[in-house]
């Protein structure tokens, strides 16, 4: 399977487009342009990085580098300038795709570049099936990258049926993310027209948009919905089709969404970088049934010691870099790391095994933000958790024991905490609160109790 | 302070943290329309929480979600009288 060798078969791409908040392009013409003989060698068969700004630019070469490139690495957007070069090296890229927004001009010196506009000139050479390799997103700061096939990525796609006529989807995501990817390719695959985010972009102008070019699909995590849910242009919507991903779906948002769009329907997805879409569940209610467990079609779910394992052609292949660790099990299966409680016929997500923290669909490993608060003087000890939050699901909160030679006037060494925190991690990274307490608890291993925590 | 004047002064603090450039706060504005992000909302959210020890967030149907800072004002000042109730 080629993209565009798929998009030029499906004939009929008339009035079909690809826009985003700068611009509207035909999905004809992205396809036929004229190839530059140059470009194409300089990238067939190579290793290429593509770090550019924009989701029109990054769309744009993803169409014209599956099936040329061998490999294809997705820098997602607004990450730092050592997390990209990280990417670089693992991904073993040979030549970067990139623009002004996407690279900065001093960035990743020794690396070959070809400006994105020219790239998009590349054309169709003897088709290779092209390597994609997904960025997690960053549990421990640096993000690793997850080896996939094209085939395996559209695996959850039913590409064999026609999409429904009229059918525009959008995505709050990016599609250099695996969210936002399983979104760009069912449009591309259908194919259908397609409406792109801005990072930058109010909600009001992002839902302005997806209304006046007639979003029919629309994809986001329960943290986007909520606050598409508290925006005066949500009326400007009328989707057949909503879909949650990224996070828990709570009954909570399920049936907000019920309620503001009554004629969707409304499909709450299961799927991660490393696992590829797990399941997907439209009977309106929070968590899975207990039915879901065991073999279907393609994939086969099984729940070992409360936390859910995945094995199917969806799956990645496996993490890229120097010394990667083990993404598949000896026995095929990967484990999620998701944790899962059976109540009556039905599972419900209890979090992440490993504490991780999600604040709005971007993740947040506890010891990065210990680590920091830790150094801060007059600071014995924290433990960082999820505090549940009605707008992102949660937010960080950290508990924080002080030495005995610390301040005494406690808000102000809150804020100092907090301060101190700003300029050295991420903003949602940042605590949200932070307490004091007298002690942690310590497990006989010595660890701090995190489960249940 | 007033619960108004604490949720206007806690958007102006967290918008100052956040580096956001934000219009002057009034009742009718558009707090989404605005640089005030999720994050920020989020934010909010918990610190009024731990201000006035009410999250009417987590109590309330899709039709009552605040859209102004007016409607935000009026959600934390009926959880108030709930509280006091």
């Amino acid at each position: 399977m080629i993209l565009r060798e798929r998009l030029t078969a499906a004939g009929g791409l008339d009035g079909l487009f690809l826009s985003d908040h700068r611009s509207r392009q035909d999905l004809a013409g992205i396809v036929s342009g004229d190839p530059d003989a140059a470009v194409t060698a300089a990238l067939a068969g190579r290793r290429v990085l593509l770090a550019v700004g924009g989701q029109m630019a990054a769309a744009r070469a993803m169409i014209a580098l599956d099936g040329l490139a061998a490999r294809l690495a997705l820098v997602p957007p607004k990450l730092a300038p050592e997390h990209i070069a990280r990417i670089a090296h693992d991904s073993e890229a040979e030549i970067c795709v990139s623009d002004a927004e996407g690279l900065a001009p001093e960035a990743l010196p020794g690396l070959a570049r070809i400006d994105a506009a020219d790239a998009v000139r590349a054309g169709a050479e003897t088709p290779r099936e092209t390597e994609w390799a997904l960025a997690t997103s960053g549990t421990t700061g640096a993000p690793k990258l997850v080896a996939h096939t094209l085939e395996g990525l559209a695996g959850g796609i039913n590409t064999a049926a026609a999409p429904e006529p009229g059918t525009v989807w959008s995505t709050f995501y990016d599609i250099r993310r695996y969210g936002g990817l399983q979104v760009f390719l069912r449009a591309m695959l259908g194919p259908s027209s397609l409406v792109l985010s801005d990072a930058g972009e109010p909600v009001r102008d992002y839902l302005v948009r997806v209304g006046t070019a007639g979003v029919t699909h629309i994809l986001g995590t329960p943290s986007h919905w909520r606050l598409a849910l508290m925006s005066a242009a949500l009326d400007r919507l009328s989707p057949r089709y909503v879909r949650l991903s990224g996070e828990i779906a709570d009954q909570n948002i399920l049936d907000a969404l019920r309620d503001a769009f009554p004629e969707a329907r409304i499909a709450h997805a299961y799927a991660s970088t490393e696992g590829g879409v797990g399941f997907t569940v439209e009977d309106g209610q929070e968590g899975f049934p207990a039915s879901l467990i065991g073999t279907r079609a393609g994939i086969e779910i099984t729940v070992r010691e409360d936390s859910l394992f995945v094995r199917s052609g969806r799956t990645g292949r496996r993490y890229l870099g120097a010394a990667p660790e083990a993404l598949i099990d000896a026995d095929g299966f990967i484990d999620t790391g998701d944790l899962v409680e059976l109540r009556g016929e039905r599972y419900h997500f209890l979090g992440r095994r490993s504490g991780v923290i999600n604040v709005g669909g971007a993740k947040v490993q506890p010891e990065e933000v210990e680590t920091v608060i830790n150094v801060f003087p007059g600071v014995s000890m924290s433990r960082v958790r999820a505090r549940p939050n009605p707008i992102l699901g949660a937010v960080v909160e950290a508990e924080v024991v002080l030495r005995a030679d610390a301040g005494t006037d406690q808000a102000a060494l809150k804020k100092a905490i907090i301060a101190h925190c700003r300029p050295r991690l991420a903003g949602h990274k940042v605590p949200a609160s932070v307490r004091f307490v007298d002690t942690l608890p310590i497990t006989s291993g010595g660890k701090l109790v995190r489960r249940g925590a | 302070m007033s619960l108004r004047e604490t949720v206007f002064a806690e958007i102006a603090a967290i918008a100052a943290e956040q580096e956001k450039a934000m219009p002057p706060i009034t009742d009718d504005l558009v707090m989404l329309d605005t640089e005030f992000d999720s994050l920020c909302f989020a934010l909010l959210v918990a610190r009024m929480e731990d201000l006035t020890g009410a999250d009417p967030f987590s109590e309330m149907d899709a039709s009552d979600l605040p859209v102004t800072v007016g409607d935000l004002v009026a959600l934390y000042d009926r959880a108030a009288a709930r509280q006091a109730a």
